[in-house]
C-alpha cells in the first residue's frame, strides 16, 4: 500500500478518502477495495518516515481534513520504487505446502485436494471472466486478464503435481 | 458419473449422449496403448461442458468415439436414446450430418470451396434450404467477425480464421449437440472472445455443447468440467454461476469476501 499512495500523491495532494477513491477507479471491480483506515495508518507511517508531509485544511460546514503531499524523500523513494525489478514467481504457494506435506498429517488422498483445488481455479476464472467482460479497457481490464492468466498457469501446474504426485 | 440407470429406449427422455464402461485400445508396432480405460459419462439435454486435461488424456480420442469418428474397443454409447456404438460409418454420417457438429481441431475445411460454401454445404446436408442455408451461413459468419471473407477460398485464411469457419460449419446444420475439439486454439484473445460469445448464444438456444479445451477461459464459459486423466475420468465438476465482485483470492483481506470465497469448495458438487 505504500508504494501505490506515493505514486497517487506524486502528482497532486490528496487526502485520505480521496486516495482510496482514486484506487478504486484506477484498478477497477476485481480489485480489493482498500481499508480506509488502513489508508490513513499508512500515510501516517509515510509521514513518520519523512516520505509524505502533511496540513489541515479547514472546512467550513465539516470537520478539518487532513491533506498530504509528497516530500523530496518520498519522490526518491518512489522513483527507486519504479526503477527496481518485481517479485518474479510464487515461490511459497499455500496450496503446494498442502499438497506437498499433506502425508505427513496422514491426509493421503492427493487427487481429492487437486481436484477441490481446481474446481476452486475454474469457479474463480469464471467469475473474473465476467468482471472481465464488463471491466474498464485499461489497466482495470488488464489486472482482471493478468489474474486469469495466473490461474490458467496455476491449472496447469495443477496437472503436472497430478502427474507426478498422484 | 456411474449413474446405471437403463439407456433410455425412447427419443425425448434420458440423457442426449450417454457413455458406458467405454474403452479404446490402438495398437502402435503391434503394441496395445490404452487411450481410453473405461468411462462413464452423461451429457444432458441443453448442458454444457468442457473436457480438460493433459496432453495425451484421451481427450480429442473421447470426442471422436462420442461423435463416431472412432469405434470403441468396448463399452456402449447412446445418443438420444439410441444405441450407436455398432452402426455403420454411413449410419454415422446420417446422424452427424442431421443431429451432431463437429469441429476438428484440424480444421478440415474443403479448399476448392470458398468459406461461404463450406458452411453452407454443411447446411444443405443437414437438410436445410438453399436460402435456409445462406441465412445462417450470413448469420455465423457475421458472428465469428468473418463476414468478410464469405466468398476467400480457406487457404488464403489465417489459422484462426479457419478455425472460426470450421466452427461456423459445424453449427451451420442447427445441430442438438455439437462436439468442438480445441475450438480456439490458434485463436488470439479476441477470436477467442468471439467464440466464446457464440457459443453462449447456441447454449442460450437449448442445444448441448461439449467440448475438449486447454483454455481454461473457455471451461470456465461452461457449466461443467469434466478432468480426463490418463485415459479416465479424474474429477467431474459442476461450475457455480460467476460471483460479483469476483470472490477471488485477491480480495481475502475483506472479511466478507474472504468467507464467501473459502466456502467456494463446499458447495461444489459431483455430478452423478
Amino acid at each position: 500500500m505504500r508504494m501505490p499512495l506515493l505514486a497517487l500523491l506524486a502528482k497532486e495532494p490528496a487526502h485520505g478518502y480521496e486516495l482510496k477513491i482514486l484506487l478504486e477507479q484506477i484498478f477497477g471491480e476485481a480489485y480489493p477495495s482498500p481499508n480506509i483506515g488502513q489508508i490513513y495508518v499508512t500515510l501516517q507511517r509515510l509521514e513518520r518516515d519523512g516520505l509524505v508531509r502533511s496540513q489541515d485544511v479547514v472546512q467550513q460546514t465539516r470537520p478539518n481534513k487532513r491533506v498530504y503531499e509528497l516530500t523530496d524523500a518520498g519522490r526518491v523513494a518512489l522513483a527507486e520504487w519504479v526503477d527496481a525489478p518485481s517479485d518474479g514467481p510464487r515461490i511459497r504457494d499455500d496450496f503446494f505446502m498442502k499438497l506437498a506435506l499433506s502425508p505427513l498429517a496422514g491426509a493421503t488422498d492427493r487427487l481429492g485436494l487437486i481436484n477441490r483445488q481446481r474446481r476452486d481455479y475454474l469457479n474463480q476464472i469464471r467469475s473474473l471472466s465476467s468482471l472481465a467482460a464488463t471491466a474498464e479497457p485499461g489497466v482495470a481490464r488488464l489486472l482482471v486478464e493478468g489474474a486469469i492468466l495466473h490461474l490458467q498457469a496455476d491449472l496447469d501446474w495443477l496437472e503436472r503435481c497430478q502427474e507426478e504426485l498422484v | 458419473m456411474t449413474r446405471t440407470r437403463p439407456p433410455a429406449g425412447a427419443t425425448g427422455g434420458g440423457p442426449l449422449l450417454r457413455a458406458c464402461n467405454v474403452t479404446k485400445t490402438f495398437r502402435a508396432d503391434g503394441v496395445p496403448v490404452s487411450a481410453i480405460r473405461g468411462i462413464d459419462l452423461e451429457l444432458h439435454r441443453g448442458e454444457f461442458a468442457a473436457i480438460m486435461g493433459p496432453s495425451g488424456s484421451g481427450k480429442s480420442t473421447l470426442l471422436h468415439l462420442l461423435g463416431g469418428l472412432e469405434r470403441p474397443t468396448s463399452g456402449q454409447i447412446w445418443l438420444d436414446g439410441q444405441r450407436v456404438d455398432s452402426l455403420s460409418q454411413a449410419r454415422w454420417a446420417m446422424l452427424r450430418r442431421r443431429h451432431i457438429g463437429f469441429m476438428f481441431q484440424f480444421f478440415n475445411l474443403v479448399s476448392n470451396m470458398t468459406v461461404a460454401d463450406n458452411v453452407e454445404l454443411a447446411a444443405l446436408m443437414g437438410g436445410a434450404t438453399r436460402r435456409q442455408a445462406k441465412e445462417r451461413r450470413v448469420e455465423l459468419l457475421e458472428d465469428l467477425g468473418l463476414g468478410a471473407k464469405a466468398d476467400a477460398a480457406p487457404a488464403r485464411l489465417s489459422g484462426g480464421e479457419q478455425q472460426r469457419v470450421a466452427l461456423a460449419r459445424a453449427l451451420a446444420n442447427r445441430p442438438s449437440l455439437l462436439l468442438a475439439d480445441e475450438p480456439t486454439g490458434s485463436l488470439d484473445s479476441s477470436g477467442s472472445q468471439s467464440v466464446l460469445r457464440l457459443l453462449s448464444r447456441v447454449h442460450a438456444a437449448g442445444q448441448s455443447i461439449l467440448l475438449v479445451t486447454h483454455d481454461a477461459r473457455v471451461a470456465a464459459g461452461a457449466e461443467r468440467v469434466i478432468s480426463l486423466f490418463d485415459g479416465m475420468v479424474a474429477d467431474d465438476a459442476a461450475l457455480l454461476p460467476p460471483l460479483r465482485p469476483a470472490a477471488t483470492r485477491a480480495t481475502a483481506t475483506q472479511p466478507g469476501v474472504a468467507r464467501l470465497g473459502s466456502s467456494l469448495p463446499a458447495v461444489l458438487r459431483l455430478r452423478g
